[in-house]
């Protein structure tokens, strides 16, 4: 079968090929350069202290199976995820619902909700740190007039208190993703057959389980796989509320690859750091997205 | 008696919104309040929460010292970067949806480049750029967001453009034009508000990056995001510079999401969802 577009003659093999050079530029330098390169030092030896270029197997792999500094990240990563991945979405999906109906002002509001979303995550991190400062800032002064007393949490240095601050800068910044993400999915669901739903007499549960959730599953599973790889890789958040600190505590995958390639220049160890995390995610998003395709 | 409920329902939720929005908006009125205080008010115990004077010499001093540059490097770099990937994306789109060269694989193959951690290719790529003298020079880093841009340009102008009917652009080649002006004269204008969000993000995701500029720039390219961060020393904090620099950055934002919000939703889920 002849295609439409093809029907017509001009010179489409020579435009056909050429229209997509810049795509294959982005697939040699992102997708294929650094992955050879990655595949190469990681099987060499090269530190700080030197470069042996030859064969080395595959001891920096191995490295990684015994570093507990590692697999603590993972650690890190995945609590960091499975928190704030389910808290962004139930108040997003809140939100959506308070302003699923007309409201006056409804625009203006909407957008003074969507602005952290469209910041450098990076103003969110300096923000955050300035508003949870123990002295200075006014997140201990609020809790001073909730307790009655002083407050002098150091948040961002206080193990106790770090996670929490984190996930506060985290969670302010990308709730209203989802929740602008639930607000267009709510405003598509059939009002029809909720009116039929209510008229005969069934329950809000029922209704969200039956005609709601089939309705915005689709949307939801989009939602949570974007906010879910970009969580898997947080980096600039964290880095400018804490390094990764206090000590360790909260060093991510990313943060402990920048530290391993930039800071220790453990190019080798690193490497392979990169390409286990990559091999990790490409099963991760394989998987997530056959089960997407059953759930359909 | 309905009427009376709903009159008070409408109330209460329209208290509960704005106490959500003051919520979300208070720690960006915090930062503007910090890049106008005096350094007195800035540290002053317990916090003054508005300045009694707006105090400009945050803003004064950025410029004086040079630091603003930091900005013009942002807008540079994100700019330049935007209008190449833009023009580069819609053309393969275009080949893509209409000639289906490489078939779904192509398409697919490169949204997927768009899920790699960016640390994870951030060594091989300084190595590259180390080697070719392209540390800390505007073309590095144009070069490197441009490529990072274009899959996400790519994905969503096949999106914008799978939904011309193709029977435009048959009348108007059989009319005697090129391919190429039909793009021009018949799709681009067609596909303008999509691929104008489209060009608004792309301007976003360069302007908000921290990590390459952070791993590329030295001294000479430095962006706003990785100013910001050089504020916070280990010994000191220049807070009324973070306050200010980084208004600096949110600003171009406040007028994004007060004129485009309806195309954002479709711009962050990828194209998933169309608002």
């Amino acid at each position: 079968m002849q295609s439409k577009s093809s029907a017509l003659a001009d010179n489409a093999t020579v435009l056909r090929y050429a229209l997509v050079a810049p795509a294959v530029f982005v697939i040699l330098m992102i997708g294929l350069y650094p992955f050879i390169k990655l595949a190469a030092t990681s099987v060499q030896d090269i530190t700080m202290f030197g470069a042996d270029r030859s064969f080395q197997g595959f001891k920096h792999y191995a490295r990684l199976m015994e570093d507990d500094r590692l697999w603590e990240a993972i650690w890190h990563t995945t609590l960091f995820t499975v928190i704030a991945l389910p808290i962004e979405l139930v108040l997003g999906y809140l939100l959506a619902l308070l302003f699923l109906h007309p409201l006056p002002f409804r625009r203006t509001l909407i957008a003074i909700i969507l602005l952290p979303t469209v910041i450098s995550p990076i103003v969110a991190g300096a923000t955050w740190r300035l508003m949870l400062d123990q002295r200075f800032g006014p997140i201990n002064q609020i809790l001073g007039w909730i307790v009655g007393r002083e407050v002098e949490i150091l948040w961002t240095i206080n193990p106790n208190f770090v996670w929490p601050a984190v996930l506060a800068a985290e969670v302010w910044q990308w709730t209203p993703f989802m929740f602008l993400i639930l607000l267009a999915a709510l405003s598509n669901v059939d009002s029809e057959q909720l009116e039929a739903a209510e008229i005969d007499g069934a329950g809000p549960w029922t209704v969200f389980r039956k005609i709601v959730l089939p309705a915005i599953l689709p949307v939801v599973v989009i939602a949570v796989l974007i906010r879910g790889l970009d969580l898997v890789r947080v980096f600039d958040v964290i880095w400018t509320m804490t390094q990764g600190g206090p000590g360790t505590q909260t060093e991510t995958i990313s943060i402990y690859a920048y530290q391993m390639a930039f800071r220790e220049f453990e190019i080798s160890y690193s490497s392979a750091i990169a390409f286990f995390v990559i091999l990790i995610l490409t099963v991760l998003v394989i998987a997530a997205l056959r089960r997407v395709e059953i759930a359909r | 008696m309905t009427s009376w409920s709903t009159g008070w329902r409408l109330v209460l939720r329209l208290c509960l919104a704005v106490v959500v929005a003051v919520v979300f908006f208070f720690p960006i009125c915090w930062l503007a309040a910090i890049s106008l205080k005096s350094p007195e008010e800035i540290f002053a115990y317990p916090p003054v929460w508005i300045p009694e004077t707006p105090n400009f010499s945050s803003y004064l001093t950025l410029f004086r010292d040079g630091d603003a540059w930091a900005v013009w490097n942002s807008l540079v770099t994100a700019g330049v970067s935007t209008v190449l990937a833009m023009v580069f994306g819609t053309l393969a789109a275009y080949a893509i949806v209409r000639y289906r060269t490489g078939g779904d694989h192509l398409a697919i193959w490169i949204i997927s480049q768009r899920m790699i951690p960016p640390i994870c290719v951030a060594f091989p790529i300084f190595l590259l750029y180390v080697s070719l003298g392209l540390i800390d020079t505007y073309v590095g880093l144009i070069v490197l967001y441009t490529a990072f841009n274009l899959p996400y340009v790519i994905w969503m102008m096949r999106g914008y453009i799978q939904d011309i009917p193709v029977d435009l652009e048959q009348s108007a080649m059989v009319d005697g034009l090129s391919r190429l002006a039909v793009i021009r004269k018949v799709v681009l204008p067609m596909v303008q508000g999509g691929f104008f969000a489209t060009a608004v993000f792309t301007f976003i995701f360069a302007w908000n990056d921290f990590l390459f500029a952070l791993i590329l720039t030295r001294s000479e390219v430095v962006t706003y995001p990785v100013q910001v961060t050089g504020y916070f020393g280990s010994q000191s904090t220049f807070w009324s510079k973070i306050g200010a620099m980084s208004m600096l950055g949110v600003l171009p934002m406040m007028i994004v999401v007060g004129t485009m919000q309806r195309f954002i939703v479709r711009g962050m889920s990828m194209g998933a969802v169309k608002g």
